[in-house]
């Protein structure tokens, strides 16, 4: 994707060394007549953490759940405009739905691993879309990318137990592991620690700290903190738009616009 | 908001009275409430109980003894003339040998004084028609046999069956004083020394004045309602019974209404027909050696009067030498398994209704199951939500409460009808009760798919499975256990229905074990209304034992769907 495409760029700073891996124009969401979202637009850099924050029903999970079009298993929602990954239309009627799903993986606000063994669970992904063509190799990819969500230590002599017997930070990382196991590009992250105590947050976040090296995050969170700590680019949503956007510790510490400022500093939200 | 003052709102409205007699009596009112409506609930599952336990133990109670059978234990020689005077010995001539000369005197043999055609018959109507049937199965299968004495299990009748079945029918008490027949055989007269029959003459003529008594309520009552003639008549019986009864020496004829006596004496047995107190006269049912006086004779009565039994004084007679001798033998009634229906009770079995139950559930089953889930998870998964399938949905809730015989009745318009397929067949049966249990398997498997949480399928989702691999690599297997409940509840109740079967023919007398499922046939419910309609006592028995296997499987199916749902039900 040029940057000669990019027209109204809000608050582009030097801090974005990378290309955008996501560009959105102008994208609207509508759930039957409410319009959830307004002329959204932005860049996601590559390789970095991107968060997006924002009050309940900003619309923020619905923009991120527009990225792996998984809003179209929902029948009202009708999406608008333009969204590129890697410079193509992912709205294109040629584009098949379920190989970009691969290359932008999702994990869920709720950890939600299969009814199934731990090892099934991380392997379902690869053997769907033929990443292994022997048992072996099947396992030494379900190893690697249980070890990258840094849970192999923990699980690797109870692979063939159920999944959803392990604690929830556990089953989060589990989810992770099941999502990195695809090797996709860019992971989407929804509140992927609301449901967790502190410190199975603090151990994900780490993990987030690790998984830039090789993905393209966006996380939805609803701590302020935690998009602090672990993002490099944060964008503020309020009421269905795209408030503001630019490197973290700008957006934290001198931001543009009044509402990101009310918000991050507790007035509302 | 602000405006009002913060004491506003609790100022007017009054403080929560705990302490006044009202409240008191508010709580004292919603107690007896709760004690109310707990006691009805008690009540409630108590008559359920009561009503349950009764319908079992009664059903239990007269469908056990068909479980046990009675057959006669002899020695029978066949001999070869029996089959075949040219010595064949092959299955053919065996199996159309008869071998009613052969039985009728290994059956003289075992009872005495069994003299002329009519005492033969009477003799060989004790055993069934097919009571030979094992007998030529063993020379069939080994030849070698022939001619030489087996001992040999011969099926009773149904009537000789229930006999021995119903065991309280027979008392017999030791006599007083001598007995002295005057003769051996044919009508003869028995004499005591002392009155020994007073008590039991006494008995007939209290039963007479309790008769009169009743004819006399029956001429009043015909008398009010202007029926002269009858009122005359019941008055004149009365007075004639009455007469009797008052006559306290007088010798009573005994006629099938009452209780039948017999003297027992020498081994022989004497049924009475004139009783004096000491004297008696009538006929020889089983002989004795000499006409002398007996000190050791009994008194047995047969209790249940002749006119309400199917089975003759005679036949008891020799039924009860039988058994004395150790000829009859119970045992576990196997033909009721093996054997298909029959006009003759004893040997019908439920063999043939089992085999058809389960070709039908076989084709119900391989129908429904596949149809039900794929429509199930088509409707919930991949339908569009429009006006069409809200349609279809509302459609299918409504066949579920159509009433069956409506099904019945489409079978028999497009299967028999119009695709002209077998009438009685399991095929068409299984068609017809696929199509009643199809709304319940679609509506258990929408239940359970639905109750899949989403998560799980936006997971699969999110690793890249399309729609398809989402829903059946792991909606499907967790809905499983839901759709099994819903399949067994659904077969369960298909296991019972009786009315569509009947309009499709299933309602059939059919012989013949079915071997295919196109062969005619009849199902187990069916067959329990078959025979409920039959007349013979034998019959009503068999119906209970039917009920009792049916009642097993249910209970079996619908245990299995239990297990099912506590064994794999997963809380999310």
């Amino acid at each position: 994707m040029s940057d000669a495409v990019i027209t109204q760029e809000p608050a582009r700073s030097a801090a974005v060394q990378s290309r955008a891996k996501v560009v959105a124009r102008d994208v609207n969401v509508h759930y039957g007549d409410k319009h959830a979202l307004q002329q959204v637009a932005i860049d996601v850099p590559e390789k970095a953490v991107t968060a997006f924050i924002g009050p309940s029903g900003c619309g923020k999970s619905t923009f991120l759940r527009c990225i792996n079009r998984m809003n179209d298993t929902i029948p009202i929602c009708r999406v608008t405009g333009h969204i590129e990954v890697d410079g193509r239309d992912i709205y294109d009627p040629e584009i098949d739905v379920v190989q970009l799903r691969a290359r932008v993986g999702m994990v869920f606000q709720k950890p939600n691993p299969f009814p199934k063994s731990i090892y099934e669970n991380v392997a379902y992904g690869p053997r769907l879309h033929g990443l292994a063509s022997t048992k072996a190799e099947l396992d030494a990819v379900v190893e690697d990318a249980l070890r990258r969500a840094s849970l192999w230590n923990e699980v690797n002599d109870r692979l063939d137990q159920p999944g959803t017997g392990l604690s929830g930070g556990q089953q989060q990382r589990l989810c992770i592991a099941r999502a990195i196991a695809v090797n996709p590009e860019i992971i989407l992250m929804d509140e992927p620690c609301s449901a967790l105590d502190p410190i199975a947050t603090a151990r994900i976040e780490e993990l987030i700290d690790e998984l830039i090296e090789n993905f393209t995050i966006i996380i939805v969170t609803h701590s302020m903190q935690q998009a602090a700590r672990v993002s490099q680019r944060t964008a503020f949503f309020h009421m269905g738009r795209l408030v503001e956007e630019g490197p973290t510790e700008q957006i934290f510490s001198n931001p543009k616009d009044r509402r990101t400022q009310d918000y991050i500093t507790g007035r509302f939200g | 908001m602000t405006d009002i003052p913060a004491s506003g709102p609790a100022a007017l409205r009054p403080a929560l009275d705990v302490t006044s007699d009202a409240a008191k009596l508010r709580i004292r009112a919603r107690y007896r409430s709760e004690r109310r409506f707990r006691a009805l609930g008690i009540v409630a599952l108590s008559l359920t109980t009561l009503f349950l336990a009764f319908l079992l133990v009664d059903v239990i109670r007269k469908g056990l003894p068909v479980f046990t059978a009675h057959s006669l234990v002899l020695d029978v020689t066949v001999p070869q003339d029996a089959i075949d005077p040219s010595g064949r010995r092959d299955a053919a001539a065996i199996r159309g040998a008869d071998l009613y000369p052969v039985t009728r005197d290994a059956m003289k043999a075992a009872v005495p004084g069994v003299q002329g055609r009519s005492a033969e018959r009477t003799l060989t109507r004790l055993l069934s028609v097919g009571a030979t049937a094992d007998l030529v199965e063993r020379l069939v299968a080994e030849p070698q046999l022939i001619g030489t004495p087996l001992r040999t299990r011969l099926l009773l009748s149904d009537d000789a069956d229930m006999f021995f079945k119903a065991k309280h029918e027979v008392t017999s008490a030791p006599g007083r004083g001598v007995a002295t027949p005057d003769g051996v055989s044919g009508t003869v007269t028995v004499t005591l020394s002392e009155p020994g029959f007073a008590a039991r003459l006494a008995a007939v003529k209290a039963a007479h004045a309790a008769s009169a008594q009743v004819l006399r309520l029956e001429a009043e009552r015909s008398a009010r309602q202007g029926a002269v003639e009858r009122a005359k008549d019941a008055a004149t019986k009365a007075d004639a019974l009455a007469a009797k009864a008052a006559a306290k020496d007088a010798a009573e004829t005994l006629d099938d209404t009452l209780p039948s006596l017999l003297v027992a004496l020498g081994g022989g047995l004497v049924k009475i027909e004139t009783l004096e107190a000491s004297r008696a006269t009538g006929v020889v049912l089983l002989p004795f050696a000499e006409a002398k006086a007996y000190a050791d004779w009994r008194i047995v009565a047969f209790e249940r009067p002749a006119s309400e039994r199917k089975i003759t004084d005679q036949e008891i007679a020799y039924l009860e030498h039988l058994r004395a001798t150790g000829k009859v033998e119970a045992h576990f009634n196997t033909r009721f398994f093996t054997s298909g229906d029959s006009r003759e009770p004893e040997l019908a079995g439920i063999r043939g209704a089992l085999v058809g139950t389960a070709w039908t559930m076989l084709v119900t089953l391989l129908l429904c199951v596949p149809i039900g889930v794929l429509a199930a998870i088509h409707l919930e998964e991949f339908a569009p939500k429009n006006r069409i399938t809200d349609l279809i949905e509302v459609n299918i809730n409504n066949l579920a409460a159509v009433p069956s015989i409506v099904f019945g009745l489409l079978g028999l318009a497009i299967f028999l009808n119009f695709f002209d397929l077998p009438r009685s067949a399991p095929l068409v049966g299984g068609l017809v009760l696929a199509l009643l249990v199809l709304p319940t398997i679609i509506i258990a498997s929408r239940a359970a798919i639905k109750s899949v949480p989403p998560s799980i399928k936006e997971a699969a989702l999110g690793v890249g499975a399309s729609q398809q691999q989402a829903v059946f690599h792991h909606v499907l297997p967790a809905a499983v256990p839901g759709i099994m409940t819903g399949t067994i509840i659904g077969m369960a109740h298909a296991l019972g229905e009786t009315a569509p079967l009947l309009l499709i023919g299933m309602v059939a007398f059919i012989v013949d074990v079915p071997q295919a499922i196109t062969d005619a046939s009849t199902v187990l419910p069916v067959q329990i209304y078959l025979w409920s309609d039959l007349p013979e006592p034998a019959f009503q028995q068999k119906t209970a034992g039917a009920i009792i296997l049916m009642l097993v499987f249910l209970f079996v199916m619908n245990a299995a769907a239990i297990v099912i749902r506590r064994r794999f039900e997963r809380r999310w």
